[in-house]
C-alpha cells in the first residue's frame, strides 16, 4: 500500500511539473523572443507581455502544485526513490508532452537525448 | 544557499509561519531566491526562442555541475555510478545540442514578421515550418 501511495505521489509530482512546463514554454512562444523584444521595445514590454499571458499564470500555478506535491510525494516514500524518479520520468513526460501539444519536432536525437538525460539524472539523484 | 540558510533559521512548522517571513531576511535564503529567480528568468528567455525538449535537457547539466562542485570543491566522494550518471547526462546534453534548437515556427510569426524574423536571428540552427 506504501509503494502504491508512493508511485501515485510520483505521478501527481510528474503530472504537474510537465504541465507546468509546457505552460510556460507555451506562454514565452506566445511572448515572442524575449532577446528581440528586449532590443525592440525594451524590458517593460517584455514584463507587461509575460505578465498579460494566461498561460505562463497557469503554467507557475502547476509547478507550485508540482512542488507540494512532492513534499507529499516525500512524506509517504524515500528521497532514494521520490527524487530520481519523479526528476527522470519528467525528462520522458516532457517528450511526449512537448510532442502532442506544442507539436514539437522530437526526433530520433531528441528522444536518445532525453532517455540519456533521464537515466543520468536518475543515477545522480538516486 | 537556500538549505544552508533553512538550517540557520530552524525548522519552521505550520503553527509558526511568521518564521517563514522572517526566513527571508536571512542572507543565504535572499541569495538563494534571487539565483532562483534567475534561473527562472533565463529558462524562460530560453524557452523562447528554443524547444522545450531543446531547454530541458540542457538544464540538466545543472546536475554535473552540482557533482562536479561537490567533487572539487567540497572533496566530497563520487560514486562510479554517479560518474556514469555524468556522463549519461554529458551525452544526451551533446546529442541534443547538435540538433536544431526550434523545430516549429513562433506562433506569433503570423500576426508580426518583424518579431518572427528577429526570433529566427536570435536562434541560429531554428529550422521554420516550411523546412520541416
Amino acid at each position: 500500500m506504501k509503494h502504491l501511495y508512493t508511485w501515485s505521489g510520483i505521478l501527481v509530482v510528474v503530472f504537474f511539473s510537465v504541465v507546468g512546463d509546457n505552460l510556460i514554454a507555451r506562454a514565452m512562444k506566445q511572448v515572442g523572443d524575449v532577446h528581440a523584444l528586449l532590443k525592440r521595445s525594451g524590458v517593460w514590454t517584455v514584463i507587461g507581455r509575460v505578465l498579460s499571458n494566461a498561460n505562463f499564470f497557469l503554467g507557475v500555478a502547476a509547478m507550485a502544485l508540482s512542488f507540494f506535491s512532492l513534499l507529499f510525494a516525500l512524506s509517504w516514500g524515500d528521497v532514494s526513490l521520490v527524487a530520481p524518479a519523479a526528476a527522470s520520468l519528467t525528462f520522458i513526460a516532457n517528450a511526449f508532452a512537448a510532442k502532442v501539444f506544442l507539436h514539437e519536432k522530437v526526433d530520433r536525437r531528441r528522444w536518445t537525448a532525453a532517455l540519456l538525460v533521464a537515466g543520468g539524472v536518475a543515477l545522480l539523484a538516486g | 544557499m537556500l538549505s544552508h540558510g533553512m538550517k540557520q533559521v530552524g525548522s519552521v512548522s505550520l503553527h509558526r509561519l511568521p518564521g517563514l517571513i522572517l526566513a527571508i531576511t536571512n542572507p543565504w535564503v535572499a541569495i538563494g531566491i534571487v539565483l532562483l529567480l534567475g534561473f527562472f528568468a533565463s529558462y524562460m528567455n530560453a524557452l523562447s526562442w528554443a524547444d522545450l525538449t531543446y531547454v530541458l535537457p540542457a538544464t540538466s547539466l545543472g546536475y554535473v555541475l552540482l557533482a562536479l562542485v561537490a567533487r572539487f570543491v567540497l572533496h566530497e566522494q563520487v560514486s562510479p555510478l554517479r560518474w556514469l550518471g555524468i556522463a549519461l547526462i554529458s551525452g544526451g546534453v551533446g546529442f541534443v545540442a547538435g540538433g536544431p534548437a526550434l523545430t516549429h515556427p513562433h506562433e506569433e510569426s503570423s500576426e508580426d514578421p518583424r518579431l518572427a524574423n528577429a526570433a529566427r536571428g536570435g536562434a541560429p540552427q531554428a529550422v521554420t515550418g516550411a523546412e520541416r
